[in-house]
């Protein structure tokens, strides 16, 4: 005789309830806990390096939304292209990670922050000065396993719950 | 003349009043009016912390715990909140039905408190047909639900009142049944005497009622898993779509208001209501609600919403035949059974129950004609 449907599946489910109300949660208090994120996320702001980049545009060119705009001029003197005006707005930007691929002289990062939400459309244009590389705004591992091994790994469960008192 | 039927008539009243309570009959009502609107307030603060932070819980999240310690404001933020919004009309709503919904569906479940003894004797009124009251005043609100639906022109809000007046229509008929076996036991109709009867509490005595009354309760207030007329999956929020403001705060009060008063009287039909040791007789009967609230909230969790006809079915093939062999088999042992042995009484009806419960879903009824859904 199968006690299939008298209830034991209401019982097993009341069982399995109860059991979840004495067990921790696996919750995190987010603005003031934080897990680690991958180290190989696409954070959603880019990172460029001025002294590795030739300004040959290739990652203007793999960009599939058309967010990165690059203007250079002839240095006749030093032989090669000085970039003028290197900006991305991230507005438009679907962290495909293309131009970082792309990029033949490791010049072009993905970043690993990802609260970069703004009030105005307006800043989240990024211009040369503010893509550089800061204490702020960490070079995510995305396509660089070197720099990946740098960052701290991730976490997925945090041991112990704090509840706002 | 007419003094002297005042007189006459304040003499009938003055002598509904329990001795033990000073003042007379008005300062009764004022004290148990006041008592009541703060108790059910207060409840239903409590329930709707019971219920967000222990379904969290449950689904192994926190819960609201931002405001306040352990987000024990939270009821109180989510009432301003309600108040400051904008009351939002439909253009082509029947405003003055509109308007009334609200307030018909609230007074019925203040009401159901009137007759429910808080200790000995400690009632507003001690109806000695308390219990018919309180099936009679359940019902009106489900006139304040329809108004609801009706008034909102707004499919949604008319399927939504259309199912709620479909399930409460069918699932009041075992309830009933299920209240006439306490009721045989205890020799009266009055709750503060249903209570004091209960030297052994009647869920031990009836546990098939308790089992029907609790199903039935739960359905009969739209609590899940029998919350189809207010699903948010298929018919946005029921009746109360089209409420905004504090005329939703109005029906979230009710929602609240209603499982507060269903568990008050499942305490005091089944549970003992106010009576227990140590503690006082008020502690004791808050204690059982909060039981019983726990207890909804925890199938509320468990359990999948489950559909219309199923819901018709669960009523008219499952509950109405077990509570009307509940009554017959109860009305024979009230006549039959030796008062000397109510133990075996316990034994006998926990066994009755298990084969009924058996036998229906075995032979008699298959939720999903026996197809078992995974």
């Amino acid at each position: 005789m199968k006690f299939e449907r008298y209830g034991i599946g209401i019982a097993k489910g009341l069982t399995v309830t109860i059991r979840h109300l004495f067990r921790h949660p696996t919750v995190s208090q987010y603005p003031e806990q934080r897990l680690n994120t991958s180290r190989r996320i696409r954070g959603n702001e880019l990172i460029w390096d001025q002294a590795k980049c030739t300004g040959c545009g290739t990652c203007a060119k793999a960009c599939p939304q058309g967010a990165i705009e690059i203007v250079t001029s002839t240095n006749l003197g030093e032989n090669k292209y000085t970039v003028d005006t290197y900006q991305i707005d991230t507005g438009y930007c679907i962290q495909c990670g293309l131009c970082v691929e792309a990029c033949p002289y490791e010049a072009l990062y993905l970043g690993y922050a990802y609260e970069c939400a703004k009030y105005r459309r307006g800043e989240l244009v990024q211009t040369k000065e503010m893509m550089l590389e800061s204490p702020e705004r960490q070079v995510s591992g995305y396509f660089y396993p070197k720099r990946a091994a740098r960052l701290p790994k991730q976490t997925l469960l945090l041991e112990r719950i704090t509840e706002k008192k | 003349m007419a003094i002297l039927d005042f007189n006459i008539n304040r003499q009938v009243l003055m002598s509904a009043v329990p001795p033990d309570w000073p003042g007379g009959f008005w300062w009764h009502w004022l004290f148990f009016t006041v008592v009541i609107i703060a108790f059910v307030l207060t409840m239903v603060m409590a329930a709707i912390y019971i219920e967000r932070r222990g379904m969290g819980r449950m689904q192994s999240r926190l819960g609201p715990n931002r405001t306040g310690p352990f987000g024990l404001l939270q009821p109180v933020a989510d009432a301003i909140k309600v108040l400051l919004k904008e009351n939002i009309v439909p253009t082509k709503a029947d405003k003055l039905v509109h308007w009334l919904a609200p307030v018909v569906a609230f007074a019925p479940a203040l009401m159901l408190f009137a007759v429910i003894p808080f200790q000995n004797g400690a009632l507003l009124a001690d109806l000695n047909i308390g219990i018919l009251y309180i099936v009679a005043i359940s019902s009106v609100s489900t006139v304040g639900i329809f108004m609801a639906g009706w008034s909102s022109s707004n499919k949604y809000s008319l399927l939504g009142a259309m199912r709620n007046v479909a399930a409460i229509v069918s699932y009041e008929i075992p309830l009933v049944l299920a209240i006439v076996g306490v009721v045989l036991i205890a020799g009266s109709l009055s709750l503060n005497q249903i209570v004091i009867a209960q030297d052994i509490p009647f869920i031990l005595l009836q546990p098939l009622g308790f089992f029907l009354f609790f199903a039935a309760g739960c359905a009969e207030i739209n609590r899940s898993p029998f919350d189809l007329m207010e699903a948010d999956s298929e018919i946005v929020a029921g009746f109360h779509t089209e409420y905004s403001g504090m005329k939703f705060a109005m029906f979230y009060l009710v929602e609240y208001a209603e499982a507060i008063a269903i568990s008050a009287i499942i305490t005091t039909l089944f549970l003992g209501g106010w009576r227990g040791p140590l503690l006082p007789p008020w502690l004791w009967f808050v204690i059982k609600i909060v039981a019983v609230f726990f207890a909804m909230v925890w199938m509320r969790t468990t359990l999948p919403r489950i559909r219309i006809d199923q819901l018709m079915a669960f009523a008219w093939k499952f509950l109405l035949p077990l509570a009307v062999i509940n009554l017959v088999i109860t009305a024979i042992q009230v006549l039959a059974w030796p008062d000397t042995l109510p133990w075996a009484l316990i034994i006998v009806n926990f066994a009755i129950m298990a084969a009924l419960v058996l036998l229906w879903s075995k032979f008699f009824f298959k939720l999903g004609w026996g197809r078992i859904e995974v």
